[in-house]
């Protein structure tokens, strides 16, 4: 579904401005032909409405800035920048410090990713590189199927499976074979910190995955017929012609799908623990960002608490599209055509 | 870089061999979730789906039965609101993009469309609490409305973009050569000849938001019995199977199941009766 939202080459666009032009001169020259004079009203009603609408979309993000930052105001004044270092999260007291879900989101995120990309890496070179053509169509259509499914509904799942899973098979096995690493020690509760990296990956793969290949196949064939010929076994052309030929968008693949992973709201929030605790453990229960406005913004009772949310909402705002922006400049540089070298 | 290849080995074979043999795996490991998640949805859901699910609404903590048939009505409320908001918008924009947006405003409106699509679903959920909400003074099916028609603009701006930039400039021109002049041009012939595509880029949207639940939490709220105005709180399918999945309750967990393989049924249903109308029914031949 991401893939839609990438940009086209431009060079191949069409001129409707300066082809009108010209059509419209034509017809000047032309009105003995026509009944009448074209009137120009209603071409230029239309013109305009439609670049209406084109404001329209840039005035939305405005407002999306303008409605974050007034609302966060009165945190903003109180708190200042130690509202994103402090871990005290008080709504009784009105002392309010994002760190605990800072360091949640972004430990669930990197979590997910360690996860995500061989997988993703590996399933776009499968498709692209070693599959039969045959299967190449419906491998595809079934890793972008796992992008169309409700975020509620992987949550649902790995309540009822991924969770019992984790807790009665992969935690003790963890804890056994690595918990000297301090990482994998407590008791397996199941949900926490290593359940909602889990569901994360999985509901990243088919994002990072997508973009991966789309990558891989703009790579020209002649870098693979080259290093064939040169003698490489398949796995060598792979790594030599093509992964280090596509690595910024790789690279820029990666960050798409770490910029969904941060802002993630449901699945997470559903097995994650809420708990806004700092713990070196991955099977401690924490708490995100997002999750933490999915369970407290309707209770919000005091207007600090409420903008306490909405600052939060708002640096979650500014990191993805960070994130984002950084992630398209990067997947662009490869799909149009630039040499992969001048930016990785 | 200079590679110098020595014949094949029985190392380098082994190492190609065992590299396709990882490759194969990672498609396993990723396909065994979206098998168990299908398998169990169909498994759990089907088996608690039954004639009172679907026509009642929920009963009390602790009584069996009941069903969720307000928040599959409202459901569909919100997102026929969020659609006759967020439809036409998109496709304005996405008109504008291909038709008159090919210099630096355009790029402009792309480059924010790009970034709107990118912006996490609950911080919109706080735009419309801020829009909507609070200057009405209570959640509204309204407000999840607009929360969605917000999601579904920049993706159908996009695709619509690129469906209007498949059409050949030729077509356009021999139109403007019959003298139609461009706005009808751009009605009747280029946005015409797009049609299936168009939208094949709305129903992706539409699924997108459909199952929604993070931007409608404080927004639409959810509600535990049938409502018809606009302006109230209203239940929603997602959100029901939210609330139902981490409660502590056997009876809802398996409600929650029926719920989510009733969401996923209607949004397939949904995307393919729109297919299908374009094929054959009324829309055929647009």
């Amino acid at each position: 579904m991401s893939h839609q939202a990438l940009p086209r080459p431009r060079f191949d666009a069409p001129e409707p401005e300066r082809a009108s032009k010209a059509a419209l001169k034509m017809d000047a020259k032309a009105t003995p032909l026509l009944q009448g004079k074209v009137s120009e009203i209603p071409d230029a009603l239309f013109g305009w409405t439609m670049r209406l609408c084109g404001l329209a979309v840039v005035s939305l993000l405005v407002l999306i800035v303008y409605e974050l930052i007034v609302r966060s105001q009165l945190s903003w004044h109180a708190f200042g920048w130690k509202f994103f270092a402090q871990s005290d999260w008080n709504p009784v007291e009105e002392q309010f410090g994002a760190l605990p879900f800072i360091y949640g989101t972004v430990v669930s995120s990197l979590l997910s990713l360690v996860i995500a990309v061989p997988l993703a890496v590996g399933v776009a070179v499968f498709i692209t590189e070693m599959c039969p053509a045959a299967l190449r169509g419906i491998l595809s259509f079934t890793t972008e199927l796992l992008a169309a499914i409700p975020s509620v509904i992987y949550g649902l799942w790995a309540i009822f499976v991924l969770v019992p899973l984790l807790r009665t098979y992969v935690q003790p096995f963890l804890a056994q074979t690595l918990g000297w690493t301090g990482l994998f020690t407590g008791p397996p509760y199941g949900i926490g910190m290593l359940a909602a990296g889990v569901i994360l990956a999985i509901m990243i793969i088919p994002i990072i995955s997508s973009i991966t290949r789309e990558v891989l196949t703009v790579v020209p064939q002649h870098q693979r017929e080259g290093v064939l010929a040169l003698g490489a076994t398949r796995w060598e052309m792979i790594r030599m012609g093509v992964l280090r030929n596509a690595r910024a968008g790789i690279v820029g693949a990666v960050i798409l799908g770490l910029g969904r992973a941060l802002g993630e709201t449901m699945a997470v929030t559903m097995v994650i623990g809420n708990r806004p605790e700092i713990a070196k453990s991955l099977f401690a229960p924490g708490y995100t960002m997002a999750s933490v406005l999915a369970n407290e913004f309707s209770e919000a009772t005091s207007n600090m608490y409420l903008s306490a949310l909405i600052e939060i909402g708002l640096a979650l705002f500014l990191v993805t599209i960070i994130v984002n922006a950084l992630a398209r400049l990067m997947v662009w540089s490869v799909t149009r055509g630039l040499p992969a070298r001048n930016i990785a | 870089m200079t590679i110098n290849f020595t014949p094949i080995g029985w190392r380098r074979r082994v190492v190609d061999h065992f590299m396709t043999g990882v490759a194969v795996l990672t498609v396993v490991l990723v396909l065994l979730p979206l098998g168990a998640i299908f398998a169990y949805l169909i498994y759990k859901g089907a088996g608690s789906i039954n004639w009172a699910f679907l026509t009642q609404t929920p009963k009390p903590v602790g009584e069996p039965g009941g069903g969720m048939a307000n928040a599959i009505i409202g459901s569909m409320v919100i997102l026929a609101i969020a659609s006759l908001m967020g439809v036409p918008l998109g496709i304005g924009a996405g008109i504008y993009l291909s038709e008159y947006g090919r210099n630096r405003y355009g790029d402009v409106v792309r480059f924010v469309s790009d970034v709107l699509n990118g912006v996490p679903s609950i911080v919109i959920g706080i735009v419309a609490y801020g829009l909507v909400v609070l200057r009405q003074g209570h959640f509204s099916a309204l407000a999840g409305g607009v929360a969605l028609a917000i999601m579904m603009v920049p993706t159908i701006a996009r695709t619509t973009e690129q469906m209007l930039l498949l059409v050949p400039q030729a077509i356009r021109e021999a139109a403007y050569g019959l003298g139609i002049p461009r706005w009808r041009t751009t009605l009747s012939i280029t946005l015409r000849t797009a049609t299936s595509g168009v939208i094949t880029g709305v129903m992706l949207a539409f699924a997108r938001v459909a199952g929604e639940t993070a931007p409608l939490l404080f927004t639409a709220f959810g509600n535990q019995y049938w409502n018809w105005k606009s302006d109230q709180p209203t239940a929603a399918l997602s959100l029901q199977i939210f609330t139902y999945a981490i409660s502590p309750f056997d009876e809802w967990h398996r409600q929650a199941w029926a719920g989510a393989l009733v969401l996923i049924i209607l949004i397939v249903g949904a995307v393919a009766a729109v297919r299908l109308a374009v094929k054959h029914g009324t829309l055929a031949g647009a």
